[in-house]
């Protein structure tokens, strides 16, 4: 039994049917084929499926598809305008902030989203806000760095 | 001008991946999509130790979308295959077959056309176990009437060289013993005028590569098989299916995407021998995504236990270390012998120690497979070894710095195998970390009364696995440009970027004109392993070789072309040189070729050993990581509440080639290491492992990183690695531990000998104190 769902995914309008079951991260990566974001724990605690529905950072593991029926979804194929980086990839690029990139979808989402609600965060703010991603390779000063560069921008 | 001062054309901090990873494009192995393939799921077990007396598949055959399922029938009655695999010895099976040996030993495994069918299917699957008493610590595990994990253990016909002595002891547990012996230990304790003895414990950990490990076998029509795997050692993992199923390596083609992290957990045959066999009775590419509890069930890293002696003269020279390191290896050897033995290398530390006597086991229990774990050992044995250097400069009234400076190896000095040391900057290294954590000065008072600081230090030297072997090829293109053929792993190190710049700047080209294939058998040449660190060293000395033979071949058709004898041309910025002349490479390949087009194969190996062809002289790694760490750390005096302000990591990296790589991986083997120090740790309860998921594991996150990590690359170029470098990885993570312990003794007059430094832990030390 699926249900037909219609997003406004990266700005583009989509309909999709999905099983009721299936979360968000899954529609997403295998029905529409954005798989820049990644199944890291499958219980919203890393971080690395984070999607930005209407604006607000969410676990897309632990989200169902239909609940994001009429929204707006943001991946991070979509920050990029056309070639030219969004400002926070510009950053993490320059200041280094990935390794391997399995985290990296979900931090720039997750910036994005706090940049957005508040372009002049403190430290505290910042590592307080960005709290709920986990780099294994080690990036978070590097991470700190780019997003504070973006902030004091 | 000599090699080390060559320009380096990674400068500017670029990196060939960034792009891709930053737009969400790069490829991972969950991200690929292959037609026709099911899904695979895996039944393990709910017991720690268990005969297997029966198995029942028939009720997971009537699911619908079921294609098949494999149990150990498939293994003793299967298809001609061997039943027994793994590294070094051959200890594993595809499913469980006699018994079960830990929480999460695989027991059968269904190919489904979607994964809820096959997870449907194996739960239906009928298991009965006789239940075993299991073995938890590796106290319980040697003692001589302990439960045995293997009533036998298979060794292979040809093992690694460098583990060839090394063989299990019959009707015990242990595994490996590995001993190391210089000079006459009781003499030298007799010589002494202090002997110390303490005990230190770390847990087991595990590695959590974000990327949890994954793996699509697909058999093609004329019997060949292609695998994508997320292994950091494609060849290895070629060699052991080879084995397995009986079949040419050439058979074999293993393609291995960017990796999402990786620290050791993906070394050696993971899940790559059940997907194949899967896939070979399914008739049907299969694919196995693990899910992150099944993570911890794969690998783990060794948990210790460590008994350390050390003699002391009354001027503070370290004269006598005795260690037994008994490291807990779980249900399986994997790489648990060669851990011990670099741990049992190291546990002596960076230090001159006339009289050694090391004792290292690696030993089964009823847990998890340990293996490979960035680190690999001396992390466990520098944890005691550093732990205890401040404790004796404590009880001596010295200082920890003098201490270790007064103690430590300089270039030239007699290891503990008794062969020299060169290219070891640890003295550097310490004397660095020393200035930038202004040690000598007491920390800066906190505003909080009810919080206290204090700063500790940490050294280190560890080796490289020895002997081994990395091979490479460049193809140069009809328009000068150039592509890369090396099998080392990209798993975030940076290692594509770095070898794409040994081979621009060996050729004298820029960085752009440099593509890096990625790893795939069929193509690539052989390399031993991306681990141990070894990559720059090795693989990126093997492509310098190919570049420069490049450059022979371009410079000998100018010589024959032109009839100018070989030694008057030369290569310099891309051109060749001879006379008054300049010629690209492109017109170079011009001439020879008659027209725009043709391919040139460079090609390099370095194949290192364990005798210096030069001198003749015993080496047991072919080069040596040092390194120090410092940290301040201020402590909650009502709470034991812990937090890192500072920390500083000088390591001797030989010579920088990538300033970005290398100061991340210095930055984030010191962020591993924190994790260590501060949070990580496996808990069990009868048998039953109690935190397999990130909620109940915990990791360091961004709030909980010092407010500054001191990156400090030290260079003492080495005569062997390409442009002078040495391997960076893992030497970062090993002082954090010790140097935060001793900085919290520095604190708070608390010793914690047992890892993690909590706060309850210490806490309970200053209420001992009061």
């Amino acid at each position: 039994m699926k249900k037909a769902i219609t997003m406004e995914v990266n700005g583009a309008s989509c309909q999709v049917d999905v099983e009721p079951w299936r979360t968000l991260l899954e529609v997403v990566r295998e029905e529409l084929d954005l798989t820049g974001a990644k199944l890291g724990c499958d219980i919203q605690v890393c971080g690395a499926c984070t999607l930005l529905v209407d604006g607000k950072p969410v676990s897309a593991c632990s989200v169902l598809a239909v609940d994001a029926d009429g929204r707006r979804v943001t991946t991070v194929e979509g920050l990029a305008d056309g070639d030219r980086l969004h400002p926070l990839q510009q950053a993490f690029m320059k200041h280094g902030a990935l390794q391997c990139g399995y985290c990296t979808s979900g931090f720039l989402l997750t910036a994005k989203a706090m940049l957005d609600e508040n372009p002049r965060p403190d430290d505290e703010q910042i590592k307080s806000y960005m709290g709920g991603s986990f780099c294994r390779c080690g990036c978070y000063q590097e991470i700190m760095q780019a997003i504070r560069s973006v902030a004091q921008a | 001008m000599a090699i080390s001062e060559r320009p380096l054309s990674a400068q500017d901090g670029q990196r060939l991946d960034y792009q891709a990873k930053l737009t969400g494009r790069a490829a991972y192995l969950a991200d690929m999509k292959m037609p026709g393939v099911c899904e695979g799921a895996v039944l393990r077990s709910p017991v720690a130790h268990a005969w297997v007396r029966y198995v029942d598949a028939s009720e997971a055959l009537k699911v619908p979308g079921v294609v098949a399922v494999y149990t150990k029938h498939d293994v003793v009655q299967g298809t001609g295959i061997e039943p027994y695999y793994g590294p070094v010895f051959k200890d594993q099976t595809i499913v469980a077959v006699d018994k079960v040996r830990h929480v999460g030993d695989p027991v059968a495994a269904v190919a489904a056309e979607t994964r809820e069918a096959a997870e449907e299917a194996a739960n239906l699957i009928v298991v009965e176990y006789e239940d075993l008493p299991p073995v938890m610590d590796v106290r319980d595990s040697v003692k001589e009437d302990a439960v045995l994990v293997h009533e036998t253990v298979r060794i292979p016909e040809h093992g690694f060289a460098d583990l060839a002595e090394l063989k299990p002891i019959e009707n015990t547990n242990v595994c490996t013993h590995f001993k190391l012996r210089k000079g006459d230990i009781e003499q030298g304790f007799a010589e002494c005028a202090h002997v110390f003895e303490d005990t230190f414990i770390l847990p087991t950990t595990q590695h959590v590569a974000l990327e949890p490990h994954g793996c699509v076998a697909a058999f093609q029509p004329d019997g060949r098989v292609n695998l994508w795997s997320t292994t950091q050692n494609p060849f290895v993992v070629r060699t052991q299916l080879a084995n397995i199923f009986k079949m040419p390596v050439s058979k074999i083609r293993i393609m291995v995407p960017y990796l999402g992290g990786g620290y050791g957990s993906k070394v050696y045959p993971k899940i790559e021998p059940l997907t194949m066999a899967l896939a070979q009775k399914a008739r049907r590419p299969v694919r196995i995504l693990l899910s992150r509890e099944e993570v911890f069930y794969t690998v783990t890293k060794h948990a210790a236990f460590i008994r350390m002696k050390t003699g002391v003269k009354a001027d503070g020279t370290f004269h006598a270390r005795e260690a037994e390191v008994f490291l807990d290896t779980g249900a399986f050897a994997e790489i648990g012998p060669r851990v011990a033995k670099k741990s049992a290398y190291t546990a002596a530390g960076p230090y001159k120690f006339k009289h050694v006597k090391i004792d290292a086991k690696s030993v089964y229990t009823n847990k998890p497979p340990a293996g490979a774990f960035r680190g690999f050992g001396v992390s466990q044995s520098a944890w005691a070894s550093e732990s205890q250097t401040d404790i004796i400069a404590k009880a001596l009234g010295r200082d920890p710095y003098e201490l270790r400076m007064q103690n430590i190896y300089d270039e030239g000095d007699e290891f503990v195998t008794g062969e020299k040391l060169w290219s070891i900057g640890v003295k550097d290294c310490l004397e660095k970390v020393a200035k930038e954590m202004k040690w000598g000065e007491p920390p800066e008072a906190p505003a909080d009364p009810s919080k206290v600081r204090g700063k500790g230090l940490a050294a280190l030297i560890k080796a490289t696995i020895t002997p081994s072997i990395s091979c490479a090829a460049i193809k140069l293109n009809e328009d000068g440009s150039v592509n890369v053929f090396t099998s080392t792993v990209e798993m975030g190190q940076g290692s594509d970027t770095a070898m794409a710049a040994i081979v621009a700047d060996t050729l004298g080209i820029s960085l752009d004109q440099v593509s890096v294939l990625g790893v795939d058998t069929d193509v690539v040449p052989y390399d031993l392993t991306t681990s141990s660190s070894r990559s720059t060293f090795h693989m990126g000395k093997a492509l310098e070789l190919a570049s420069l033979d490049l450059c022979e071949q371009l410079r000998r058709f100018v010589s024959e072309e032109h009839g100018v004898p070989f030694d008057e041309t030369r290569m310099e910025g891309g051109k060749v040189l001879f006379r008054e002349n300049a010629l690209d490479i492109r017109e170079v390949l011009f001439n020879h070729f008659g027209m725009q087009g043709g391919t040139l194969v460079g090609r390099g190996e370095v194949k290192t050993s364990t005798v210096d062809p030069e001198t003749g002289d015993k080496t047991t790694s072919s080069f040596w990581f040092v390194g120090a760490g410092g940290s301040e750390v201020e402590i909650d005096k009502d709470t034991g509440r812990l937090r890192v302000l500072k920390h500083a990591t000088a390591v001797d990296v030989g010579r920088v080639i990538t300033p970005l790589g290398c100061q991340q991986q210095l930055v984030g083997g010191a962020i591993t290491g924190m994790g260590q120090a501060l949070f990580e740790q496996m808990v069990w309860d009868n048998g039953i492992l109690v935190n397999p998921n990130l909620v109940d594991y915990v990791l360091p996150a961004l709030g909980d990183m010092p407010d500054e990590i001191t990156p400090i690359p030290v260079e003492v170029p080495h005569k062997n690695g390409p442009f002078g470098a040495k391997g960076i990885g893992e030497t970062s993570l090993i002082p954090v531990a010790p140097s935060i312990a001793n900085a919290v003794d520095d604190a708070v007059d608390v010793r914690i000998k047992d890892l993690p430094v909590t706060a309850e832990r210490i806490f309970l030390g200053m209420l001992d104190k009061s």
